[in-house]
């Protein structure tokens, strides 16, 4: 499914956090979104699935549209929008109380859907797999969670995000609190997902962005306490050759300032 | 380039010490000084005083005498805190002894099964009819303070957080928190006296008077317990689609349920052995009676040794002994129960 982006200004209360971004995402494409921090990258992302609606008071001016549908539009439920936009956060968090079978059911467990055994055995080996993680943890399905490595708990979460079978797949950091080696499963991970899933990824490591990304977005501030914007939205190609902009420029060459 | 002294004295890592076993060296001459204090006839608590006081004394002393000053008020300090905590215990240990053996003797099958009813002079009598009010009426309250103290807490925590209508239910629960015991009792009476008519003491009435103190700490205990869920499992399951009040009742509650079980039973402990409220509200009665509902008085464990002891004879002090014990084996019971529960229900977290 493909995004398209109007516009959009997103407000906590008073304060206004991003100003106008307008992009266009395209389907089954990995985008990435670098910037300094406190620039409205990931609150930007979680107004994809309306995550951001979370904290009280946050609302957006704008039009984003998923697949042709205003997801901001009057009638639309945010629980619906969020079975179709999937997200994976900075920190792996599986659910504490469940095993590692249920933590990837966990989008059908919690909504109290009734499935056949040999149903939620197939969706379970189909997202462990997805997520690379299957030949790990094949035989302890039935431990806790919480017993994986940081990296492998990031990979149940990209499971058991896919098992409910989105469209779209925000990941905000996730690679942040883990070490090399799991990073570079995860990207490759990325990689394969591409074909299956649009993906928009917020990192702060932009060798991370030129590897996995098709297209990326560098957000920035115009100053200490104003709203942060797109500054530049190219091909990755091109932002990390011959970037349009001279800021986006000076922060991939690291000559930021 | 100078040639610099490394053995002067602030270089030096090691210094004199106290020979080992010096603190139990000088715990027996602080021993052998408060016994002489007890052969001099200071008594029992003069004697104790003297020794532990020789001990604070000695064992600094020594050590800054030998070592230095650091070490001296290391174990001045240490000898200060082992003191305090002795201090905090010691009626502790004293009053379970005192239950324990005054009312061992007085606990037999008749006790635990007899009522009072016409029960006069020395017959046998029992704490059966309290017994069974006291589990009654301490059901009765768990059942309303269970519900509206969690509904509370869940509504403070999740969707309140932080308006005006939370700070004010969160004040009126500290207020409630606070307010004496027999004021709930005289609530309860006072209501019950205007629904029911004048006088009514009853089981029921009992109950409404303890849920008014538990259900405070049942709100506050819970609101504890899912503030400690992270913010990221409530945002994992709103990503995958999950309505609000799913992520509450099958994530947040089973990740909370341990301490919530915990908080609820240690409220229940704790609302038990209240006497006043129930002394206002649910009356003494001398017989069995299992009918909270009915317009009669229900007797309860602590009621039932706050009568015995006022009898004023021997028999009645002893009961009133065993009534203490019933219900120290009771509190003691749910604590068990609390722990239990707690442990079960943590979340897993080995490999």
């Amino acid at each position: 499914m493909s995004i398209q982006v109007k516009d959009a200004s997103i407000f906590y209360g008073d304060f206004k956090a991003v100003e106008d971004v307008s992009m266009s995402i395209k389907p089954k494409s990995v985008t990435a979104f670098i910037g300094p921090s406190g620039c409205g990258k990931s609150t930007f992302l979680r107004t994809l699935n309306r995550m951001h609606e979370v904290i009280p008071g946050a609302y957006v001016e704008g039009k984003i549209q998923i697949a042709g549908q205003d997801i901001y539009g009057p009638n639309v439920d945010p629980v619906a929008v969020r079975r179709k936009v999937g997200m994976v956060f900075q920190r792996p968090n599986p659910f504490p109380t469940m095993s590692i079978y249920d933590n990837v059911l966990a989008g059908n467990k919690l909504n109290s859907k009734r499935i056949k055994k040999s149903e939620a055995d197939s969706i379970v080996e189909k997202a462990l797999r997805g997520a690379n993680l299957w030949n790990e943890v094949k035989d302890r399905l039935g431990k806790p969670g919480m017993g994986l490595s940081g990296g492998q708990q990031q990979r149940l979460c990209i499971a058991r995000a896919i098992a409910v079978q989105p469209e779209v797949l925000l990941m905000d950091e996730p690679c942040s609190a883990l070490d090399p080696i799991s990073t570079a499963a995860i990207e490759d991970l990325i990689h394969e997902l591409k074909s299956d899933y649009t993906i928009v990824i917020v990192t702060h490591n932009m060798q991370q962005a030129a590897r996995v990304s098709d297209d990326t977005g560098f957000f920035n501030l115009k100053a200490a306490g104003q709203p942060g914007h797109l500054v530049e939205f190219n091909p990755t190609k091109q932002m990390f050759t011959k970037p349009d902009n001279p800021d986006t420029e000076a922060y991939i060459s690291g000559r930021f300032g | 380039m100078s040639n610099i002294d490394l053995s002067n004295e602030e270089t030096t890592l090691s210094h004199a010490t106290l020979p080992r076993g010096a603190q139990w060296l000088v715990g027996v001459a602080a021993i052998a000084l408060g016994g002489l204090a007890l052969v001099l006839g200071m008594g029992i608590v003069g004697a104790v005083v003297i020794g532990v006081l020789a001990f604070l004394i000695g064992y600094p002393l020594w050590a800054l005498l030998v070592e230095n000053r650091r070490s001296a008020t290391d174990k001045l300090i240490t000898g200060l805190v082992w003191t305090a905590f002795g201090i905090a215990v010691i009626p502790l240990i004293w009053l379970v002894y005192m239950v324990v053996a005054r009312g061992a003797s007085v606990i037999s099958p008749e006790f635990l099964t007899y009522s009072m009813r016409s029960v006069t002079g020395d017959e046998q009598g029992g704490l059966y009819h309290a017994l069974m009010g006291t589990l009654i009426v301490t059901g009765i309250a768990a059942l309303i303070s269970i519900p509206i103290g969690i509904m509370t807490a869940i509504y403070l925590i999740e969707y309140g957080k932080g308006n005006r209508l939370a700070k004010a239910i969160t004040f009126l629960v500290d207020v409630m928190t606070g307010i004496p015991s027999i004021v709930a009792g005289l609530f309860a009476f006072a209501l019950f006296t205007l629904l029911v008519g004048p006088g009514t003491r009853f089981g029921f009435g009992g109950g409404v008077a303890l849920s008014l103190l538990m259900i405070p700490t049942v709100v506050r205990s819970t609101e504890e317990m899912l503030k400690l869920v992270p913010d990221d499992l409530r945002e994992a399951a709103y990503a995958l689609g999950v309505p609000k009040w799913r992520t509450i009742t099958r994530m947040v509650l089973p990740t909370a349920i341990g301490g919530i079980v915990t908080g609820v039973v240690l409220a229940i402990s704790r609302v038990i052995g209240e006497t006043a409220p129930l002394l206002v509200a649910s009356g003494f009665n001398p017989n069995m009676n299992s009918n909270a509902f009915d317009d009669s008085p229900m007797m309860t464990v602590p009621v039932f040794i706050f009568t015995q002891l006022s009898e004023a004879t021997a028999k009645g002090v002893s009961y009133a002994w065993g009534g203490a014990l019933v219900l120290f084996v009771l509190v003691m019971v749910l604590n068990l129960i609390a722990r239990i529960v707690g442990t079960i229900f943590a979340p897993k977290t080995g490999r």
